[in-house]
């Protein structure tokens, strides 16, 4: 049987965490927020949010704030995920399943290019 | 919606919505009595007793960006589909709870399927809602088994630090994972 994870192993997580996200606190104000309205999760907004927070883990992105929307009414575009970096003008996204999501975190999040073919025209 | 934990994940965001501070979801499979019941509870404002009646309508939503709610009549319809039905209990100012039960073995009933994924996300997108979710399982022979997690230690431990930070992250995701694992596992042996 798995081990389940204690309090102890939390504080030693926490203050490891707090060391790298120290080292990298001028990245800027990044934020990922995915639609979570009834359209949203019917259309998937679960595993494009699973594939955002596996991207994360798996690259040890830190200074990332993960969020959630309601409907924006545009259901038919869902899942939808908004990047904001920054001061720079929010990018919203339709359509994204979670290899999208993950071209979208690489490309944009980590590198600073918006993924130009899944951009939502405002 | 293809599974129950998406219909969770979908009533937890109503309650997040109705500005609550504190949100319970309960999943209790009993194999005994054959009856699989979920249950979210929010002390969110509520409802008066017309809206109520409302909110089991499919074409009724208190949102503006589109004219159909759908979220509490796909679940009603699910459970019925499965032989059961759906529940709600609410007052203005006080909270909403929302139960729905399903019998466990009917062959229309959903899945659960992933629920470390939806508490992992409820957790994540509001860090400022206390949150519990307990999921418990009664067997054929009446043996209890039981997954309980309440946020309260863990947000004390964490203080600022955002659960998004990447090794915290893996902590919370596996936690989650292996907890609900365990549980299954138990009740193979």
């Amino acid at each position: 049987m798995p081990a389940i994870k204690s309090l102890e192993e939390l504080k030693r997580v926490r203050e490891e965490a707090l060391q790298k996200k120290q080292m990298k606190a001028a990245a800027g104000n990044v934020q990922v927020i995915v639609a979570m309205g009834t359209c949203g999760i019917a259309a998937g907004a679960r595993d494009t949010m699973k594939s955002v927070l596996n991207f994360i883990e798996a690259n040890n992105l830190s200074g990332v704030s993960v969020t959630q929307t309601g409907c924006i009414g545009m259901c038919e575009q869902e899942p939808i995920l908004e990047v904001v970096i920054g001061e720079a003008p929010k990018v919203i996204y339709g359509k994204v399943n979670p290899e999208v999501a993950e071209q979208i975190m690489k490309q944009h999040v980590q590198n600073g290019m918006p993924v130009k073919d899944y951009v939502l025209p405002i | 919606m293809r599974e129950i934990s998406l219909h969770l994940l979908d009533i937890a965001e109503n309650s997040a919505a109705a500005q609550s501070r504190n949100i319970c979801i309960e999943i209790n499979e009993n194999l005994q009595s054959d009856l699989l019941t979920v249950c979210v509870t929010d002390d969110g404002h509520g409802m008066d007793a017309e809206t109520a009646k409302q909110v089991l309508d499919p074409f009724y939503t208190t949102r503006t960006t589109r004219k159909v709610g759908l979220g509490i009549p796909l679940l009603k319809l699910a459970a019925e589909m499965a032989e059961g039905g759906l529940s709600l209990v609410t007052e203005p100012g006080k909270g909403t709870k929302v139960e729905a039960h399903f019998v466990h073995s009917h062959i229309d009933r959903m899945p659960l399927g992933d629920i470390a994924a939806t508490f992992l996300t409820l957790l994540v997108s509001h860090p400022d809602i206390h949150w519990v979710f307990d999921y418990r399982v009664i067997d054929r022979n009446g043996e209890n088994y039981e997954y309980n997690f309440d946020d309260t230690a863990l947000k004390v431990e964490l203080a600022n630090m955002s659960i998004t930070e990447p090794d915290i992250l893996k902590f919370v995701r596996s936690m989650f994972e292996e907890g609900i694992e365990a549980l299954a596992l138990q009740m193979v042996n």
